[in-house]
């Protein structure tokens, strides 16, 4: 037979500063595990998460991003005969020609780097399922607009609709959209030729999208591209091209490893230890419950669960500790363009179950230990403690 | 029986308890031993060499991957207070393969004052010469020569990336690094690349700059930026720490980052010894009153026990930096980012104390408490006590 639940939770109230210090040690250890976790959720969602994988991207051979790019103009009308490209609502093909240039942008005090794309008007439709106009309208070709993205909106002053932005010049804000925490988040859009020319980049292009109808156009537009020697371009799709800036994500991925993995057996110490004092505190009622007919194997069960509990009362306090975190936007670079990559921290489902099964393993470890000691000592010794 | 003697029969009376709160504390030291050797590897100065202080660099106002014309380095060299000036380029490209066990930094230069610049650099002034007469030499760390087995008249070729051009390179020189920071890096002809390049072509990737003393590099560096304020390529120009800093500051918040999880690791700590401390004081209820009755005064009651605490955050706090230390030194050979952590080891030494002293600090904080209860708990109380 079992030992009832209400035992161990009313041993557990019982010592509760015993449990609560040890709960709160763990709740530590769950709290930058959970932290780590988040951040991480957040530059998958900025990087991995961007891109369309029925977009490819043109660049010059040999460049490794759309910055270094640069091939002539008259390569675009090559690019808009191949077949597979989608149409637009006016019956052309989907291709947007782009160029991508690095402006900076007054931040306390600090100049920050982001990313201004210069694009063709089908370069919205292009992104049409990933972005949406959430203020006033999009940049008119021919003229010297903007828009930008909610959180340049949300990190830098003087960003509203209607505001006047200095972009080596003067450039009127007439929307602010949001691109669901891809990378796109991070930038600021405008007609193609007005940037071309304002950078000084005319006659040629930074890169090209072209929209194909299904994947398997996808990936023949690609290997096109990249067979033909006379345009000597490169193509890849859109989500490949994101997928390879990620580096960044890997060192932070490892050191989370690493922190996680020693704060965890800091914190397997610290339950045996809690469990083994209560274990020894109890010695007595052990026995008492062996002599009232309960097996070693509940004794063992109990006491290994008594700890779980205890461990995901910390996981509990450690994740409540963290909910202030959730939805704060932070930054990292992209390592490619040099331009600031916003994302934000989000406490996912996922994370928690991770930050969950995390503390149940500690306490599962922890606990296993004392809970045998608690079941293979002699009734009659015991008794006489 | 001496204090200390019996201070230790104490600590080690549970001997399964007192080695369990080792271990907790020993992980979450090992932790903040190891970070804040980071955080030194990042932002202390103590490695780097005198003339890293006197050196600047300048580049395009917007980022790296832009180029500053290459004759913004006859003007800078007119500025009052500029020693040299030479154009490095970041080439990038692949050797053998795109592995990260095959990558290491290869810059195009200017031989004839390359070494001028950086005097830490020493090398046969025969090796050098030969340098300098050779278009497509190269020279490199003898630590890195070391790791691919080069010797000086070794055929290097490594293939572009970011520009078209295969780089045939011929190793003319070894230069030793004379201070402790690494450098690991391979040097060619940046007129190489410049002349099979088109786009290449005048272009520099950033400028070193020495300066002819430590506090000029202020206003050069003011001046340098100015002079360029309105030109098509506006500058940038900072020491070359911070130049190097702002390379970290891109993965995003570092300090907040360290400190976040230090912190953490300094609470529980804090918790696992208040804890210990605490279970064991509450079984001694009794033995205390009896060393009251005995004559043991308050003061060294309350000793006892923080010394007791003390002697275990300590065996736990050496045991972590040590653990710390053996992290370190197999981090800093890894591949990728070594040499930071060669960096971080050297620090070892310096921030191992600190993290044994924040441990002892800790241990003596939560003792503090549980102790002071203990001391002043009356005897008769005490003796009736059944715990």
């Amino acid at each position: 037979m079992a030992i009832p639940i209400s035992y161990n939770i009313r041993n557990m109230i019982l010592r509760k500063r015993l449990t609560l210090m040890t709960a709160l040690g763990i709740a530590l250890t769950v709290t930058t595990t959970v932290f780590l976790m988040m951040l991480l959720a957040g530059m998958r969602k900025a990087f991995v998460s961007s891109g369309d994988p029925l977009n490819v991207l043109v660049l010059r051979k040999g460049s490794t991003s759309e910055l270094t790019g640069g091939f002539t103009l008259d390569k675009l009308p090559i690019l808009k005969q191949l077949p597979g490209i989608a149409t637009d609502s006016h019956g052309q093909p989907m291709v947007s020609g782009e160029w991508v240039v690095v402006v900076t942008l007054p931040r306390n005090g600090t100049e920050v780097n982001v990313t201004l794309r210069g694009m063709e008007q089908d370069g919205i439709e292009i992104r049409r399922n990933h972005v949406k106009l959430v203020e006033g309208r999009w940049f008119a070709p021919g003229q010297r607009e903007v828009v930008v993205s909610r959180s340049i909106h949300g990190r830098y002053p003087n960003t509203n609709v209607g505001d006047t932005m200095d972009l080596k010049g003067p450039w009127k804000i007439v929307g602010i959209f949001d691109g669901g925490g891809s990378a796109y988040d991070s930038e600021i859009w405008s007609d193609l030729n007005q940037v071309a020319g304002q950078f000084n980049r005319q006659g040629a292009l930074g890169s090209a999208y072209l929209r194909a109808t299904n994947a398997v156009a996808a990936d023949a537009l690609k290997h096109r591209v990249v067979d033909d020697q006379q345009l000597q371009l490169d193509g890849m799709l859109e989500t490949e091209y994101y997928d390879k800036q990620t580096s960044n994500g890997g060192g932070i991925r490892l050191m989370g490893y690493i922190v996680a993995f020693t704060m965890a057996i800091g914190s397997i110490f610290a339950a045996a230890n809690t469990m083994y004092a209560a274990v020894a505190y109890r010695s007595r009622e052990i026995a008492t419950l062996r002599v009232i007919g309960f097996r070693r194997g509940s004794i063992v069960t109990s006491f290994i669960f008594e700890s779980v509990l205890l461990a995901l009362l910390g996981a509990a306090i450690g994740i409540l500790l963290m909910l202030p975190f959730n939805g704060m936007s932070t930054s990292t670079s992209n390592q490619v363009t040099f331009s600031e990559v916003v994302f934000t921290m989000q406490i996912t489902l996922s994370v928690v179950i991770t930050a969950v099964i995390f503390a149940i393993f500690m306490g599962l470890i922890g606990g296993v230990a004392p809970a045998w000691g608690a079941a293979r000592r002699e009734i009659l010794a015991a008794l006489r403690d | 029986m001496t204090l200390t003697r019996f201070v230790r029969k104490n600590a080690f009376r549970n001997k399964r308890r007192t080695f369990l709160t080792i271990g907790a504390i020993a992980f979450p030291l090992l932790l903040l031993s190891f970070l804040m050797s980071l955080w030194r590897a990042f932002y202390g100065d103590d490695l780097r060499s005198a003339q890293s202080n006197q050196r600047l660099i300048t580049r395009h106002k917007v980022s790296l991957t832009n180029f500053v014309p290459g004759y913004y380095r006859e003007k800078i060299e007119h500025i009052p207070g500029v020693a040299k000036v030479v154009p490095m380029n970041w080439f990038q490209g692949v050797y053998k393969d795109a592995t990260q066990k095959n990558f290491f930094a290869r810059f195009g230069t200017d031989p004839d004052e390359f070494f001028d610049i950086y005097p830490e650099l020493s090398i046969p002034p025969d090796q050098l010469e030969a340098w300098k007469k050779d278009r497509a030499g190269c020279v490199a760390d003898v630590e890195l020569a070391k790791k691919y087995g080069w010797k000086v008249g070794d055929r290097i070729v490594i293939q572009g990336d970011i520009y078209p051009i295969r780089l045939d390179l011929t190793l003319r020189g070894l230069f030793k690094v004379t201070t402790d920071a690494p450098n690991n890096s391979l040097y060619f002809n940046q007129k190489y690349v410049e002349e099979g390049v088109a786009f290449a072509k005048g272009k520099a990737g950033f400028f070193s700059i020495l300066v002819d003393s430590p506090q000029s590099v202020d206003r050069v560096s003011h001046d340098i930026d100015a002079m360029f304020a309105n030109a098509p390529e506006p500058t940038r120009t900072e020491t070359e720490k911070a130049f190097g800093l702002s390379f970290l500051a891109m993965l995003g918040n570092i300090k907040a980052f360290i400190l976040i999880i230090s912190s953490a690791a300094i609470f529980t700590i804090l918790l696992v010894s208040g804890n210990t401390i605490a279970m064991s004081i509450r079984e001694r209820t009794r033995e205390v009153a009896v060393l009251k009755t005995l004559g043991f005064t308050r003061g060294t009651i309350l000793g006892l026990f923080i010394g007791e605490t003390l002697g275990i955050s300590l065996v736990g706090g050496v045991l972590g930096a040590l653990i710390a230390l053996l992290f370190l030194s197999g981090a800093s050979h890894a591949p990728q980012g070594g040499q930071l952590f060669l960096i971080a080891l050297h620090e070892w030494k310096f921030t191992a104390p600190a993290a044994v002293g924040a441990a002892l600090l800790a241990g003596f904080l939560s003792s503090a408490i549980p102790a002071y209860g203990a001391s002043r708990t009356g005897i008769v109380e005490g003796l009736r006590h059944i715990g």
